[in-house]
C-alpha cells in the first residue's frame, strides 16, 4: 500500500510525516499507537456513558418504568464491562504511558514497538468481540462475571465477552511487559532511577500489577467459558466445582485492578501539581516507593470483596487488616501533595484543577474504603450503593479526574494546539459538581439499605435518587464538552510555537519539540539534574549532545 | 547492558529434550492419577510436584531464564512468589472454613 510521506517545509512531526491509513495502522511509533489508543477508548467511553445515562433516567423514577429488569440488567453489564474493560484498565497507560514514557527517560520508542502495536490489535480485536456480545442480545451477568450464574444459568454471548476481555487482558499484559524492560534498559544516561518523574514510577508499578494479575483473571475468565461450553466443573457446585474459588481467583486480580487504574492517575497528579505549584514533589522517595508498596499490599487484600459470600471468618479478618494498611501508602501520596502545594506559587489551570478535584473525590473514596474493609460495618453495606459510591468516588472521581488532568496537561504536547482555557476550567468545575451531585446522594442511600442492581425502589428513596440522577446530568455535560471544545482545537485552537507553554521541568517539555519529532530526540539526551527541579530554573534537566564533527583528514588520513 | 546473556545459540537438541522430559512427565502424571489406593492429599501433591517440575522445565529451557542474567531471574521468580500468595492466601480461607458437604460434591 501507497504510504504519502512528508513534503512540506515546517519540520516534520510524529503526526505529519506520513498520513496515509496505512501509515498509522502499521505504525510501530509509541506516540501514533498511544493517539490510537486514545481514539479507540473515547469512543467506548461514550458508550459506557450512554449506558450509564440509561441506568440514571430509569432511575429517576421509582417504579421500573422505562427499561424493564431484564434490560435494566443488560444495561449495567454493559456500562461496567466496557468502562472497566475497555475504557479504565487500558486509559492513563495505553495512551499517556505509550506516550509519554520513552519522551520521559530519553528514549526513543518503547523496548518492543511491534508488540506494542500487537497490544492495540489485541485490545481492538477483544472490543469488537465484547460489543458483537454486548449487540447480540446483550449479557446480563455484571461485569463480575459471578459464577454459577454466568456459567450455568445466565443466557447471551457470555463465552464470547470472556474471550473478549481475555484477549483485552493480553492487551493489558503486552503494555505491562514493554513498559517493565522499556524502563529498566532504555533510560537515557544520567537518568537514574532516582531521577526518573513520578509518572514513570507510577507507570513501574503499574506494570507490575499488569504482568503478575492479568493472567490470573484471564484464565480464570476462560475456565468459565469452558464449564459453560463443556459443562467441567469447576465453579458450578452442582457439577462439583466451587464458586468461591471463582471470587478468589476473580478479586486476585480485580482487586489490583482498581490500583491498575488508579495508579497512573496518581503519577499524574504527582506531575501536574509539581508543575502548577512550581515546586518539586515533597517526599520524592517516598511518593515513589508508596507506589511500589500500593502496588505489592494491593494484592494481598481481595478477600474483602468476600465478607458475606461464604468466606471463612478468619480469613476475612486478615484480609480485613491487610486492606487497612492498603491506606496507609495512599495517604503518603496525598499528604505529600498537599505539603507540595503549601508555600508553591500555584497557578489555577485546567489540569490543576483536575488535579485538586482528583485530590478532594479520591480521599473521600479511600476514607469510605475504610468503612468496606472493616468486616462488621461491611456486612451492611454490602450490595448497597454505599459500595456504588464508593468506588466511582475511587474509578472516576480518582482515575478519570487523572486521565482528564493528563489529557489537558500533554494536550499541547501531542496535538501542538491548545484549547480554550475558559472552556476547560468551566468543564472541570462541571465535572466535579455533576459528580459529587451524582454519587454523594448515593452513599446516603446504601446507608439507609438501597440494594444495587434493582430497576425499581421505595418511594422514600425518589428524592435522593433524582437528586443523583440530575447531577448526572451535569456530568455527562461537564463530559461532552472536553470532547467538543478538545476535537475544536485540533483545527481552531491557538497553535503552541514553544516547546514548554506550562513552564514545567522534564525532558518532554524540556527538550521535545512542540509536537514531538518521530524520533523523539535528534540523539540520546544526558540528564543532569533530578526531577522537579524548579528550585534551578536556569539549569535544563538534561540536554542533547552535540553531534561530534567529522574529522577529515589528519594523521592517519 | 548487564543482565542479558542470551546471545549464544542453543542447540535443537535443549528443545527436543525438553520435549521428550514433558512428554515423560505427562505419562507419569496419567500414571499416578490411576495407581489405587493413593489418598486424595498425597495425589494432590504427587500431582503439583510433577506440574511444578515440568513448569521449572519451560520457565528454563524454552523461556531461556537459565541462560539469561539476575534481572530475569528475579522476575521470574516474582511470578512464582505472587502465586504462592494467591495459593496460600486462598487455601487458608478453605482450610479455617466449616465444611459442609454440598449435594454433587464428590464423598
Amino acid at each position: 500500500m501507497a504510504t504519502a510521506t512528508y513534503t512540506g517545509t515546517e519540520k516534520p512531526n510524529y503526526l505529519n510525516w506520513k498520513t496515509s491509513v496505512a501509515s498509522w495502522l502499521l505504525t510501530y511509533d509509541h506516540k501514533r499507537i498511544a493517539i490510537l489508543y486514545l481514539v479507540s477508548i473515547s469512543v467506548f467511553f461514550l458508550m459506557g456513558g450512554l449506558a450509564a445515562a440509561l441506568i440514571r433516567m430509569e432511575l429517576a423514577t421509582p417504579r421500573g418504568d422505562l427499561l424493564t429488569s431484564d434490560i435494566y440488567n443488560k444495561m449495567f453489564t454493559t456500562h461496567g464491562v466496557i468502562m472497566i474493560f475497555l475504557f479504565l484498565i487500558p486509559s492513563i497507560p495505553a495512551v499517556f504511558g505509550n506516550f509519554l514514557l520513552p519522551l520521559m527517560i530519553g528514549a526513543r520508542d518503547v523496548a518492543f514497538p511491534r508488540l506494542n502495536l500487537l497490544s492495540w490489535y489485541f485490545f481492538m480485536a477483544g472490543a469488537l468481540m465484547v460489543l458483537i456480545a454486548l449487540f447480540r442480545g446483550g449479557i446480563d451477568t455484571g461485569w463480575t462475571f459471578y459464577t454459577p450464574y454466568s456459567s450455568s444459568f445466565a443466557k447471551g454471548e457470555v463465552s464470547l465477552a470472556i474471550v473478549g476481555v481475555f484477549l483485552a487482558g493480553f492487551a493489558s499484559i503486552f503494555t505491562g511487559i514493554n513498559f517493565l524492560v522499556t524502563i529498566h534498559k532504555m533510560r537515557a544516561p544520567g537518568m537514574t532511577w532516582f531521577r526518573l518523574p513520578l509518572f514513570v514510577w507510577a507507570m513501574y508499578a503499574t506494570s507490575l500489577i499488569q504482568v503478575l494479575g492479568t493472567p490470573v483473571v484471564a484464565i480464570t475468565l476462560l475456565l468459565v467459558a469452558v464449564e459453560r461450553t463443556f459443562r467441567i466443573g469447576i465453579f458450578d457446585p452442582n457439577l462439583g466445582g466451587d464458586p468461591i474459588l471463582y471470587q478468589h481467583l476473580f478479586w486476585f486480580y480485580s482487586h489490583p485492578a482498581v490500583y491498575i487504574m488508579i495508579l497512573p492517575a496518581m503519577g499524574v497528579i504527582s506531575e501536574v501539581i509539581s508543575a502548577f505549584s512550581k515546586r518539586r514533589v515533597f517526599g520524592y522517595h517516598f511518593v515513589a516507593f508508596s507506589s511500589l508498596a500500593i502496588a505489592i499490599i494491593g494484592f494481598l487484600v481481595w478477600g474483602h470483596h468476600m465478607f458475606s459470600t461464604g468466606q471463612s471468618m478468619y480469613a476475612g479478618i486478615v484480609f480485613s487488616f491487610l486492606t487497612w494498611i492498603v491506606a496507609i501508602p495512599s495517604a503518603i501520596k496525598t499528604f505529600n501533595w498537599m505539603a507540595t502545594i503549601w508555600k508553591g506559587r500555584v497557578h489555577w489551570d485546567t489540569p490543576m484543577l483536575y488535579a485538586l478535584g482528583f485530590m478532594g473525590l479520591f480521599v473521600i473514596g479511600g476514607l469510605t474504603g475504610l468503612h468496606l474493609a472493616a468486616m462488621a460495618t461491611n456486612v451492611h453495606l454490602t450490595d448497597t450503593y454505599f459500595i456504588v459510591a464508593h468506588f466511582h468516588y475511587v474509578m472516576v472521581g480518582g482515575a478519570i479526574m487523572g486521565y482528564l488532568a493528563a489529557l489537558h496537561f500533554w494536550w499541547p504536547k501531542m496535538t501542538g494546539r491548545m484549547y480554550p482555557e475558559g472552556w476547560g476550567k468551566l468543564a472541570a468545575m462541571l465535572v466535579f459538581v455533576g459528580f459529587n451531585l451524582t454519587f454523594f446522594p448515593q452513599f446516603i442511600l446504601g446507608y439507609m439499605g438501597m440494594p444495587r442492581r434493582y430497576h425499581s425502589y421505595p418511594e422514600e428513596w425518589a428524592v435522593l435518587n433524582v437528586l443523583s440522577t440530575a447531577g448526572s446530568s451535569v456530568l455527562g455535560l461537564g463530559y461532552l464538552l472536553p470532547v467538543i471544545y478538545l476535537t475544536w482545537s485540533l483545527k481552531y485552537g491557538k497553535v503552541v510555537t514553544e516547546r514548554n507553554p506550562w513552564g514545567a521541568r522534564g525532558l518532554e517539555w524540556e527538550l521535545v519539540d512542540p509536537v514531538p519529532d518521530p524520533h523523539n530526540f535528534e540523539r540520546t539526551p544526558i540528564v543532569t539534574r533530578p526531577a522537579y527541579d524548579y528550585g534551578h530554573p536556569e539549569e535544563p534537566t538534561g540536554f542533547v549532545p552535540k553531534p561530534r564533527p567529522v574529522v577529515v583528514g589528519g594523521k592517519d588520513g | 547492558m548487564a543482565g542479558h546473556s542470551d546471545s549464544h545459540v542453543h542447540p535443537v537438541s535443549l528443545y527436543t529434550r525438553t520435549l521428550w522430559w514433558l512428554m515423560a512427565l505427562l505419562v507419569l502424571t496419567v500414571v499416578a492419577g490411576y495407581i489405587p489406593n493413593v489418598p486424595n492429599w498425597l495425589g494432590v501433591v504427587i500431582a503439583l510436584t510433577i506440574a511444578v517440575w515440568k513448569a521449572t522445565i519451560v520457565i528454563m529451557n524454552f523461556m531461556h531464564v537459565r541462560f539469561s542474567g539476575k534481572l530475569a531471574w528475579l522476575f521470574a521468580g516474582a511470578g512464582f512468589f505472587w502465586l504462592i500468595i494467591m495459593l496460600a492466601f486462598a487455601f487458608a480461607d478453605y482450610v479455617s472454613r466449616p465444611w459442609e458437604p454440598f449435594h454433587g460434591w464428590p464423598e
